[in-house]
């Protein structure tokens, strides 16, 4: 089945292309790109007044299968990810059991294959178990699929391992993503340390958790000449380091998520367990922080740190809340909303958080590109459509979000994988 | 009578009008205590649920009598242990209460914001009588009617309280009170244990007790908690008591008829030497007497009299 999108203004930042165009797609590939094209046998998509982009990249999602299939499995993840405008989303290793080995990874893959209606690429543990001690087998997790390495989740204290996983990952060329939080000062801390931490009385997380974590990592990236991914940046000071490392060359890219750019922690007045997050949310000067880097592109990637939880295991006491916010269906929105229309970052700017750049760092050549020969993978997108985003209609099985009733302008609404509309609201 | 909250959830939410409108129907119910026949019945009918996940010697019975004497109905939930270990999640557990249709839930638990979360789900006045290191409000409130008999007006007192800040829900809420009624407050401590942040709330930090002791017409202990060692928040108990231990000797830099209080229970001998608590200067025990009125009050104007 051909599909043709005609008349949406084409964006890709890879190839600096912004136009009124026609793309004609083929067996999963993109096979023509110019203005007015014609095809009778195609199945035609008016895109007259949308956006039409490379597919959505999420780089960092939690599909908790194996293990939590009551909080989100490979399938309702997928289908979470499609509904928010992704056609690419990679899965962290904090799984039950641990994905640090050739039969998880494998495991992942299939199933995937089976129920997936996205494109799903695992991210294999650093250590086994993720318990900081041993490195996996990186090259044959590489060959199995793994896309890049982390122990999200369980930071990696020792100085030590971290080198060695960098080095090591020289024979692979793949990331390393590090979660930066340094335990011994996060200890049992539940929000971002400070005046509204004293506020509220709850236990703070300093911001040094993440700086120093992120200075010894950008320290280590710069010995070994490794690939250093550094996952959900929150901080004003970890922007800083980062910038000064981006400046002597260091090979580092970095993350923000869309929570992080939005949410002060004044708001945990309400103590609603939905905003709880690690790390937590920071204050209004680490936001401007943090939107400033993404303007001047400190900052590579925005992506959701999509973290399904039980309404159960949420609906308790602040302090015995899991840490996580749900999302791959409010992400997209959001940015555009708060973001793009207002004027934040352009929305070129915007795909290459989205698309671009996550295809460049995680080496899928085809992948994060409108261009003749590159996979299919559209994300079509309304700045002008408004939407009230309902914890309800989530395709993810759980509905943890503190952004349930908020009225955004901008949205996705039509998602291709592989030449196939897998999503279509518009 | 400015006073129309349904809940006490913490001092932050109060204006100085309702704090002065409890401190007076606090101070018209003291007459009650000292009557031969300890009873009104201004509450007769309303069901009161003591729900305390924390030990509690203090405020749980000063509750208790406090509702018995407005002829309130009062039961006692008593688990020392969080609802979550025991499996029962704390919802759950109030939700079969608020079932048998209680007035008002108290509720003590070491989870700041317990409280507040109660109120996303319940009918019952919610009270908070102490919640992880948030507030303590009611405690406030009798530490505030205390102050008022002693020394009258506020505005013109130096209020000293030394010890744990950080982790002191008394504090928290004795700085939001006092500052709001026009007191200078002054916090003293080993620097861990109070962070620059709290000057935000309006107090004053001296980590010299001596020094933020002169002319102090109030001084405030707090309990050292003892969990608290080897967390290195202070090196040793010993250079604890050198720099923090309110003795006789240190008491002479404040004024000469300044007050001593204290939240209980009391470590006698590290925050406070025996000699002084058990002087005439010491408050302490006229607070806990004050704490039946103060919560007198507050369940009055809660259940009864106050709200429209």
């Amino acid at each position: 089945m051909k599909l043709l999108i005609k008349n949406g203004r084409v964006i890709d930042p890879s190839s600096n292309i912004d136009d009124t165009l026609d793309i004609l797609i083929e067996k999963g590939k993109i096979v023509n790109i110019k203005s007015k094209i014609e095809d009778k046998q195609a199945k035609i998509i008016d895109a007259t007044r949308l956006i039409v982009a490379p597919g959505f990249i999420d780089m960092h999602v939690h599909l908790r299968e194996p293990g939590r299939e009551d909080k989100e499995t490979i399938e309702s993840g997928s289908k979470a990810a499609a509904r928010g405008g992704f056609t690419t989303i990679c899965c962290m290793p904090n799984t039950d059991p641990v994905n640090d080995n050739r039969g998880v990874t494998e495991y992942i893959i299939s199933e995937a294959r089976r129920k997936a209606i996205v494109n799903i690429y695992p991210i294999a543990a650093i250590s086994i178990g993720s318990k900081g001690k041993e490195l996996t087998d990186m090259v044959d997790l590489k060959e199995a699929g793994a896309i890049a390495f982390s122990d999200d989740g369980q930071p990696i204290l020792d100085s030590n391992l971290m080198r060695r996983a960098l080095e090591y990952s020289k024979l692979i060329d793949t990331p390393i993503i590090d979660h930066c939080e340094d335990k011994f000062l996060s200890q049992n801390g539940v929000m971002n340390e400070g005046f509204y931490s004293y506020l509220f009385g709850l236990a703070g997380i300093p911001s040094a958790a993440e700086e120093i974590m992120i200075a010894r990592d950008l320290i280590l990236a710069e010995k070994t000449g490794a690939r250093l991914h550094i996952a959900h940046i929150s901080t004003k000071g970890s922007v800083e380091y980062l910038k000064m490392a981006k400046e002597k060359g260091v090979r580092v890219t970095a993350e923000v998520t869309p929570h992080h750019l939005i949410l002060a922690d004044s708001c945990l007045e309400t103590y609603d367990t939905n905003l709880k997050v690690n790390p937590p949310l920071r204050s209004k000067s680490d936001i401007m922080a943090l939107r400033n880097a993404l303007k001047e592109g400190i900052i590579d990637v925005i992506a959701t740190d999509h973290a399904p939880h039980t309404e159960d295991e949420k609906n308790v006491e602040f302090d015995f809340a899991p840490f996580g916010i749900n999302g791959l269906e409010t992400a997209v929105s959001l940015i555009l909303d708060q973001c793009v229309n207002s004027g934040i970052i352009s929305i070129q700017k915007c795909i290459e958080l989205f698309s671009t750049n996550p295809a460049l760092i995680l080496g899928l050549k085809s992948k994060g590109k409108i261009q003749i020969g590159a996979d299919a993978d559209i994300t079509i997108l309304n700045l002008h459509k408004e939407i009230v985003i309902d914890k309800n209609k989530f395709q993810s099985k759980s509905r943890n979000t503190p952004f349930h009733g908020w009225k955004l302008k901008g949205t996705p609404v039509m998602t291709i994988v592989d030449g196939k509309i897998v999503w279509d609201e518009r | 009578m400015p006073f129309n909250q349904k809940h006490l959830l913490g001092i932050k939410d109060l204006s100085k009008e309702e704090i002065m409108t409890i401190l007076e129907v606090a101070e018209s119910f003291r007459e009650i205590s000292i009557r031969e026949i300890k009873k009104v019945p201004t509450l007769r009918g309303k069901t009161i649920i003591n729900l305390f996940y924390e030990p509690s010697t203090r405020t749980r019975s000063s509750f208790e009598i406090a509702a018995k004497r407005l002829s309130a109905d009062i039961i006692n939930f008593n688990s020392s242990t969080s609802s979550v270990a025991k499996g029962e999640s704390l919802k759950d557990t109030v939700l079969n209460l608020e079932a048998m249709k209680p007035d008002a839930i108290i509720i003590r638990h070491p989870a700041s914001g317990a409280p507040y979360f109660l109120t996303t789900f319940c009918k019952s006045s919610i009270i908070n009588a102490g919640d992880g290191t948030h507030e303590h409000p009611t405690q406030a409130l009798l530490d505030a009617l205390t102050i008022k008999q002693e020394k009258g007006d506020f505005s013109k007192l130096k209020v000293v309280i030394a010890g744990d800040i950080l982790h002191s829900r008394v504090a928290k809420s004795n700085i939001f009170l006092l500052t709001k009624l026009g007191a200078k407050v002054i916090l003293s401590g080993p620097p861990p244990l109070i962070p620059p942040e709290f000057k935000e709330f309006g107090a004053e930090i001296d980590y010299n007790f001596d020094n933020a002791l002169k002319d102090a017409d109030i001084v405030m202990m707090l309990r050292i908690q003892l969990e608290r060692q080897g967390k290195n928040f202070f090196p040793s108990l010993r250079e604890y008591r050198n720099l923090y231990s309110l003795t006789l000797e240190r008491m002479e830099k404040a004024k000469k008829d300044a007050i001593i209080m204290h939240p209980g229970p009391i470590n006698r001998g590290i925050e406070l030497s025996a000699e002084l608590a058990d002087s005439s200067r010491s408050a302490i025990l006229k607070q806990v007497e004050n704490g039946i009125a103060v919560r007198m009050a507050i369940l009055y104007l809660l259940l009864g009299g106050g709200r429209k």
